[in-house]
């Protein structure tokens, strides 16, 4: 008979957490410890929760899909950026150390407002469809056809989950707080292919034609390595970079 | 106490929610959106199948319409849903999805040529016609009779927020994130808006607003096992509750999805049956078709998840130290196939069983998935006892799915629904009860309200342990109110779950952490789902028949005669432990499509004596008017134009049909 692939839950894990509450004024940055048992196929959304429920009412991280689609949950664990909620335990030896993610104002704990900067990003950026076409739209009648192969390059890119692991992950994010980072260069370009977006190279250009856009990317290809959806993001930007120095 | 004031309050900033502030936006009012997260973190992105919309563009979709698409949600919500609103539904379905293409969604598109599908378990290739080349395609879902479920790969909901929130960025619509609504403020049958907490200060403000909407998605997290996200916790529809005049209705019937992985529950997609998979038992045998004849795998979901709980209970099931489950087979639909049109299945397994569907089989059982019920509505979304309060998407009961839903439905429903009710809202604040007149003290009298209950809780002195309660709860939902139910385990669910109540009242934090304090946020959220709970329990102690996804196994017929009903529940008293319980009832001589057998699942079912009426009577409207077209033979059963907003009611253009 199959059975689902176990692992023997004999280890008990110490997972040191980097802990700030910024509203509380005796709070300072310090390292707690927590032991927890490890069970069969168990995330860091279980130990964490297990954590919250049984030994530390205040601990402050995000959750929200606990399956990896949402972006809610990026963190440090060991060091790299990445999606707690489909880390298992199993993967990760005894010693755990989870952090906020740089770059991102905290909240508390592990938990910061990458949402703030996403919409910063968005509004910034424009990461919406131009179209003229928009103001009176018929929805009525059949839709625009598109090539099927484009559709597919275009979702390709549409996956990214702002998560903001990329941003942490980014030299150049850490440097220069204006910096759009790979997720926002990579919204740049899943709008450049869409053809409903009716935007030149040109207005590309006005919006990451300098060193806070594309041309402060110093290739160090953090972003790539740690993308949880692994979207094509060096190759994107340095796509970009090509197409916006021809446009410059 | 800061007061924020605007014309049009929306809380919940998933599909619905944005879609209803982009509408009433346009129309030239303020707008402002709650989120108890980052908007592009909503459930809705966890739709991943797809959206149903008749567009009848692929072969498989060819000569779907309206008129099958309404049928369809009709048979599957077990004749629970309000037919008018199903249509208003269907009609409008292909209207949404055309303004998301042009939004930018990249929805999958047909190939004009040879491909090979998937059918039964067999390889068949066919041809899509040139005609269709570049237009939105679809694929097979469960109970319907036509591919219609369009998609974005297996990330169409993740696709659909996006661009949604990407549009609600461009309108300028002020999204204030980790922001939670813990009370509608309310005075004689009005309501002005809601007393608002800062989940990340702990601050309390008043949002007072001429129109409200809750959009604020499901309840799952009532149960243990759920597909839900961990912020479906149901809190819009409590605090609508908690008015303790507006209703909730149809709290009873809630969705089991046949495939959340085991045991950890995360959802994969219907579209992976829909596609070509196949459930197999322990010992790897394909067994829907022995129960199912007619759609096997690809019944409703109230259906599949029964047969596989009754094959699990016949000792059918694979076995391991977590218990029994069953196996979903998407083997046969090979590596190209799973690696483009179901990545995020593909990653769900390997990063939560460590296991490629591409080569190995993928353990699922039922979890509970959606709920049907919500804040009652009229068909345009505003509360019948609460004027002013809106609800739009999973949080309302308008009531399109009855007692189940049809996969691809729901993030359909969120954007059809917010197009209405964004529009409705407008309307209302235009209209002469759209300008309220209300006193500075009312709100005041509400933020005190709730600070003392914050305060209560938060200065307890009690001994409970606010998640030992959450896990209480959510273990007695899934063990007695599951998906076979049962007068004696619900009885005991009831006295559980007031039992619960009282201790809720007894918390007693350990944390006193500045800030949200989330010991804080589960003691006083728990206490509301318990409310929640106890709608759905009591609610399902008192229906005494099956029904769509509820089924009690000791009144296992459907029963027309005594049931033609939809529960109203309201909880008059604050300190209460039951809901005050009415019903509504379903005018069989109304409906286009009277009570009959479903197409799949049982045939046995007590008659309304209106079926045998109305179906004659049916029959003599449309036998005066042979030979016209469809649109005018629907009108002459059940006009529904009417009801929507002028702009949506054109007939929709479709491949090879003259409109």
């Amino acid at each position: 008979m199959k059975q689902i692939p176990l692992h023997a839950a004999t280890r008990t894990l110490q997972i040191t957490i980097l802990r700030h509450n910024p509203r509380d004024p005796a709070s300072t940055p310090r390292l707690q410890t927590f032991k927890v048992e490890e069970a069969d196929a168990m995330t860091l959304f279980i130990a964490l929760s297990e954590i919250r429920e049984r030994q530390d009412p205040s601990l402050q991280f995000d959750f929200v899909c606990r399956a990896g689609i949402c972006g809610s949950c990026g963190m440090i664990i060991n060091g790299r950026p990445g999606l707690a909620c489909r880390t298992l335990t199993k993967d990760l030896p005894e010693n755990i150390t989870l952090a906020p993610l740089p770059a991102f104002e905290l909240i508390g704990d592990l938990s910061v407002n990458t949402g703030k900067w996403m919409r910063g990003m968005s509004e910034r950026l424009e990461t919406w469809v131009h179209s003229n076409k928009l103001e009176d739209l018929n929805i009525d009648t059949m839709e625009q056809p598109m090539e099927p192969e484009l559709a597919e390059q275009i979702y390709e890119l549409d996956r990214c989950i702002e998560c903001g692991c990329c941003v942490a992950a980014c030299g150049t994010a850490r440097m220069r707080e204006d910096f759009v980072g790979a997720v926002g260069l990579n919204q740049i370009t899943r709008f450049r292919l869409d053809p409903r977006d009716q935007r030149t190279d040109a207005e590309f250009y006005e919006l990451v034609g300098d060193e806070s856009g594309v041309f402060g990317c110093m290739t160090l290809l953090g972003c790539e390595d740690m993308c949880p959806k692994e979207l094509p993001l060096a190759t994107q930007i340095a796509f970009l970079r090509r197409r916006m120095a021809c446009t410059g | 106490m800061r007061t924020i004031v605007t014309d049009v309050l929306i809380i919940g900033g998933g599909l619905a929610g944005q879609r209803a502030a982009i509408g009433a936006k346009r129309r030239g009012h303020d707008v402002v959106v709650l989120s108890l997260v980052p908007a592009k973190r909503s459930h809705s992105a966890a739709a991943q199948g797809g959206m149903q919309a008749s567009l009848g563009n692929c072969l498989g979709a060819a000569g779907d319409n309206e008129d099958i698409h309404f049928a369809d949600t009709v048979r599957g919500s077990d004749w629970g849903a309000d037919q008018e609103v199903v249509r208003m539904f269907a009609h409008t379905a292909p209207k949404a999805i055309r303004e998301l293409a042009a939004w930018g969604v990249p929805w999958n598109r047909v190939a004009r040529g040879d491909r090979e599908i998937t059918v039964d378990g067999v390889k068949e290739t066919i041809s899509e016609p040139e005609a269709a080349h570049g237009l939105i395609t679809s694929r097979n879902f469960g109970g319907t009779q036509k591919w219609r479920a369009c998609y974005v790969s297996d990330g169409t909901g993740h696709a659909m927020l996006y661009a949604m929130s990407n549009q609600a960025i461009a309108a300028n619509i002020p999204v204030h994130e980790r922001m939670e609504a813990l009370a509608l403020i309310h005075a004689d049958g009005r309501c002005h808006g809601a007393i608002v907490r800062n989940l990340m200060t702990g601050e309390l403000s008043a949002y007072v607003a001429r129109a409200t909407c809750i959009a604020t998605g499901g309840f799952g997290r009532i149960y243990r096992v759920s597909t839900n996200a961990v912020i479906n916790e149901g809190m819009g529809a409590a605090i609508a509750l908690e008015t303790g005049v507006a209703t909730l209705g149809n709290m009873e019937a809630i969705q089991f999805h046949p495939t959340g992985i085991f045991p950890a529950g995360i959802l994969v997609t219907e579209g992976c049956r829909g596609d070509g998979g196949l459930l197999l038992d322990g010992n790897e045998h394909r067994f829907m078709p022995d129960y199912e004849p007619e759609k096997k795998e690809l019944a409703s979901r109230d259906v599949v998840s029964r047969r596989m709980e009754e094959h699990i209970t016949a000792g059918h099931g694979a076995h391991t130290r977590f218990g029994e489950h069953l196996w979903l087979d998407i083997r046969l639909l090979g590596a190209d196939h799973i690696n483009n049109k179901l990545r995020e299945v593909k990653e769900i397994c390997k990063y939560f069983l460590g296991v490629d569907p591409v080569n190995d089989l993928i353990p699922v059982r039922p979890a509970q998935h959606y709920s049907m019920g919500g804040v009652r509505t009229d068909h345009r979304g505003e509360s019948p006892q609460l004027r002013g309060l809106f609800a739009a998407g999973e949080a309302a009961c308008w009531d399109m799915h009855g007692f189940n839903r049809l996969g691809g439905n729901s993030v359909a429903e969120t954007v059809v629904a917010g197009m209405i009710v964004g529009d409705a809202m407008a309307d209302f604040c235009d209209s002469a009860d759209g300008s309220a007149v209300l006193s500075t003290a009312l709100v005041a009298e509400f933020g005190t309200r709730e600070r003392q209950r914050l305060a209560g809780i938060s200065n307890s002195v009690g001994t409970e342990s606010a998640f030992e309660l959450m896990r209480l709860m959510q273990e007695t939902m899934t063990t007695n109110v599951g998906i076979f139910r049962h007068g004696d385990r619900l009885e005991q669910a009831v006295r559980t779950l007031g039992e619960l109540q009282r201790r809720a009242r007894n918390i007693g934090l350990r944390s006193a952490a500045p800030g949200a304090n989330p010991e804080l946020v589960t003691a006083y959220r728990l206490q509301r789902m318990l409310k929640l709970a106890q709608c759905v329990a009591y609610g399902a102690l008192q229906r005494t028949e099956s029904r769509g996804a509820h089924f009690r196994a000791d009144y296992p017929k459907r029963d027309d005669l005594n049931w033609m009903r939809r529960t109203l529940a309201s909880w008059p008293q604050e300190d209460g432990e039951k809901p005050q319980l009415e019903y509504e009832a379903l005018d069989v001589m109304r409906m286009e499509l009277p009570p009959g057998w479903r197409g799949y699942g049982s045939r046995d079912y007590i008659e309304h004596p209106d079926t045998a009426r109305r179906e004659q009577q049916i029959a003599s409207i449309l036998g005066e008017i042979p030979g016209i077209d469809r649109h005018a033979r629907q009108r002459a059963l059940m006009p529904f134009r009417h009801l929507l907003p002028v702009h949506l009611r054109q007939d929709n253009a479709r491949l090879g049909e003259d409109t």
